[in-house]
């Protein structure tokens, strides 16, 4: 982002931007924002605009961009549908990405050959990616404790709202209702993932997993082969190098659910916003406006401009529709096509916008927790936290009916 | 007044002053907004609105709020006995004439000095299931039982007792107070305790622990208090325990969710801070009622030398 934020700079001569890498930047950012002196510009992830924006938080961009003869449609036109989707709420355009993701799976193709498997034909249903990973299944000759396994729900375990998706269910109503324990698929994709517990075994599982290691670190199951099937983002590559740099591995599309839909996945993204009482909005929407652009055109990385130069110095695909020919062609990620056409999928799908996005998440990692663990089966967990995120979501909406604002009623993507 | 009294008073006030504005500004205010605030529904980014009892009715019937409530009562039951009878235990032995013994005085105490969060990525080593090294050793004993280990923080049932047994490694602290008590003990009364032929159980049981009875209630006081606002460490641990521990969930399924963790979650990620200031007086309730139990408890059993 510095590199973008400092070409930028040098592109113009009336605007200078100071760029700021900070730690908890949600919570600086509210209470900057709450007291009056927020920076001009805030990075914030995108399960958080809908909370700001009922908060009233945050700029609509709609105005400002029309300001500068743009209008709303034809900015969300340079996005993928999901993308420019994710960028909405209750009518407006709140944010721009800045760093977009899609998620795929990967697989250890070492793995794959040493059980005797084709490395290079990963699973291509979730039948096929249960029995493959039953297939892989190592354990201690001396214990008989796991010491691999295939595919594991809770690995990396941040996306478990994404599994009723993944199922064709949906986690809220056309009216708004939460739908989290009532959605046929939702139950489905839960006993899902109960299945794999049984497979391996809660016990065995919990004392396995026992030695896993977070994110970004070399004790992360599939850094250590651990697991070898996972579902993760295009930033995978990045990690790959630094902690397992000899691991053969490949990319592809989701397992289907159903034979014959579209590919699935999860597109994510870091969002660039201007926080209420920002002191230079048209200035800061003239930055975004270049940070979510490009040089379609481009034949050299010296001519790549916006989100082309953050998305290609990060590795990651780009949200745009239109990439130029440098980088698509010179992308330094070797299966950054798969990413770019899990995007464009129609069935590609963002966190829900919705105010009480963080407390639905929770419950659902809570009841996804008690699931594969074997504390519980999918239907109580499930309906446990229906009732607690039904609840969230009632009290939500009353509060913004004492705030004076409307009651949104903002579907999932 | 006299005109110099009023500027003795004036010099007076000229020199608490800084002290005036920081109390007000940083504690009483803040102290007072967060009252009103409970009886609002407030989400920082806007106005507060007056809700009366709302937030406190509804804590009433928040399952996860009782849940925090007894995880963290479980965690005071618990680690609050455990240091007091450690530190005065090491206290004990470190006050008896041995051999290095300002030097494992100093041993003891040095873990009091390491930064929480570090010390708390220490024990997330020592407790991981597969590679700690409590596993390590433990592993060869429950083997000869036919068992194995607990998992510890990656187990709903052991992450509880796994950050107890964590709170022990600040025992240094108290034992630091205890042997500054132990020193004030009179000799003499030791000598007469010994000419009338008592053991050294009775000598700690009749002298020993009364005259240190203030220092044992000041640390069990402390100690209530610590244990119901930990943070810290249990927001490390239980976030750091690998796979998808989120401390604010308290993975593994909501079992090291402690009071103090559940209010920071509903005030700046869920934005209800009306709600969390009614938790934060609560808990202020709690522990102002439990250091007047305390209190009552030790009655007359404390004994203040004249």
């Amino acid at each position: 982002m510095s590199a973008t934020v400092a070409a930028f700079n040098a592109s113009q001569e009336r605007i200078v931007v100071e760029y700021l890498s900070v730690s908890g930047i949600d919570r600086k950012t509210i209470l900057a924002t709450a007291g009056g002196d927020p920076p001009d510009v805030a990075g914030v992830w995108v399960q958080n605009l809908a909370s700001w924006a009922d908060a009233s938080a945050l700029t609509p961009l709609d105005e400002l961009m029309q300001e500068r003869g743009i209008s709303p449609s034809e900015f969300s036109s340079r996005f993928e549908a999901a993308y420019a989707d994710a960028m909405h709420y209750d009518g407006h355009i709140y944010a721009v990405i800045a760093t977009p993701a899609s998620l795929a799976l990967h697989w250890n193709k070492g793995a794959f050959r040493a059980a005797g498997l084709d490395p290079d034909r990963p699973p291509t249903s979730i039948a096929e990616l249960y029995e493959l990973s039953r297939r892989l299944i190592r354990r201690d000759p001396a214990s008989g404790e796991l010491t691999q396994v295939g595919f594991l729900p809770q690995d990396p375990g941040w996306w478990p709202w994404a599994f009723p998706r993944y199922f064709g269910g949906d986690l809220q109503g056309p009216d708004g209702a939460i739908t989290y324990d009532s959605v046929p698929a939702n139950v489905e994709s839960m006993r899902w993932v109960e299945s794999y517990t049984q497979l391996y075994g809660a016990d065995a599982l919990q004392r396995f997993a026992a030695g896993f290691g977070p994110f970004g670190s070399p004790q992360f199951p599939f850094f250590r082969g651990s697991t070898t099937m996972v579902f993760q983002g295009v930033w995978l590559n990045n990690y790959l190098r630094q902690y397992a740099p000899n691991l053969d591995y490949g990319v592809a599309a989701w397992p289907a659910v159903h034979a014959g839909e579209p590919p699935f996945t999860i597109v994510e993204g870091d969002m660039l916003v201007i926080p209420r009482g920002s002191k230079h909005p048209r200035e800061a929407w003239e930055f975004l406006d270049y940070v979510s652009s490009s040089n379609a055109q481009a034949q050299s990385f010296e001519e790549l401009r916006g989100l082309e130069l953050t998305c290609f110095l990060q590795e990651k695909n780009s949200p745009l529709r239109v990439w130029s020919p440098y980088f698509s062609q010179h992308h330094p990620h070797p299966f950054i096509s798969v990413f770019r056409e899990l995007a464009r999928s129609p069935r590609a799908y963002h966190a829900p916008a919705m105010g009480v996005w963080q407390e639905y998440q929770r419950e659902i990692n809570i009841a996804f927790d008690k699931v594969r663990l074997g504390q519980s089966a999918p239907e109580p967990a499930m309906h446990y936290a229906q009732e607690r995120i039904a609840q969230s979501w009632r009290k939500h909406r009353q509060a913004l009916a004492r705030q004076g604002g409307a009651q949104p009623v903002q579907g999932a993507p | 007044m006299k005109r110099k009294d009023w500027r003795a008073l004036a010099t007076g006030l000229a020199f608490s002053a800084p002290w005036i504005v920081g109390f007000s500004a940083f504690l009483a205010y803040p102290v007072l907004a967060s009252l009103f605030y409970s009886f609002c529904d407030y989400s920082i980014l806007q106005r507060p609105v007056f809700i009366g009892l709302g937030n406190y009715r509804e804590l009433l019937h928040d399952e996860v709020f009782w849940l925090s409530l007894r995880n963290t009562l479980f965690y005071a039951a618990f680690s609050v006995p455990l240091g007091v009878l450690s530190s005065l235990a090491l206290a004990l032995l470190l006050h008896l004439p041995l051999r290095g013994r300002a030097f494992f005085r100093a041993l003891f105490y040095l873990p009091s000095i390491v930064p929480v969060v570090a010390s708390s990525m220490l024990w997330l080593w020592i407790f991981n299931g597969q590679y700690g090294l409590l596993n390590w050793l433990l592993r060869p004993v429950c083997a000869w039982f036919g068992s194995t280990p607990p998992a510890w923080l990656a187990d709903p049932a052991w992450a509880k007792p796994a950050l107890v047994l964590m709170s022990l490694w600040g025992a240094g602290n108290s034992m630091l107070i205890y042997l500054a008590g132990l020193g004030d003990v009179p000799q003499e009364l030791y000598e007469s305790a010994a000419i009338d032929g008592a053991g050294t159980w009775r000598r700690f049981w009749h002298i020993t622990l009364p005259a240190i009875s203030p220092v044992l209630y000041f640390n069990v006081i402390m100690g209530i208090i610590g244990a119901l606002q930990v943070f810290t460490q249990v927001f490390v641990v239980a976030g750091g325990a690998g796979g998808n521990a989120n401390p604010l969930e308290g993975s593994p399924a909501r079992s090291t969710l402690f009071y103090s963790i559940y209010l920071f979650s509903t005030a700046f990620f869920d934005l209800r801070m009306g709600y969390a200031s009614a938790l934060a007086w609560v808990l202020f309730l709690l522990v102002a009622l439990l250091t007047l139990l305390a209190r009552h408890i030790a009655g007359g059993r404390v004994h203040y030398s004249a």
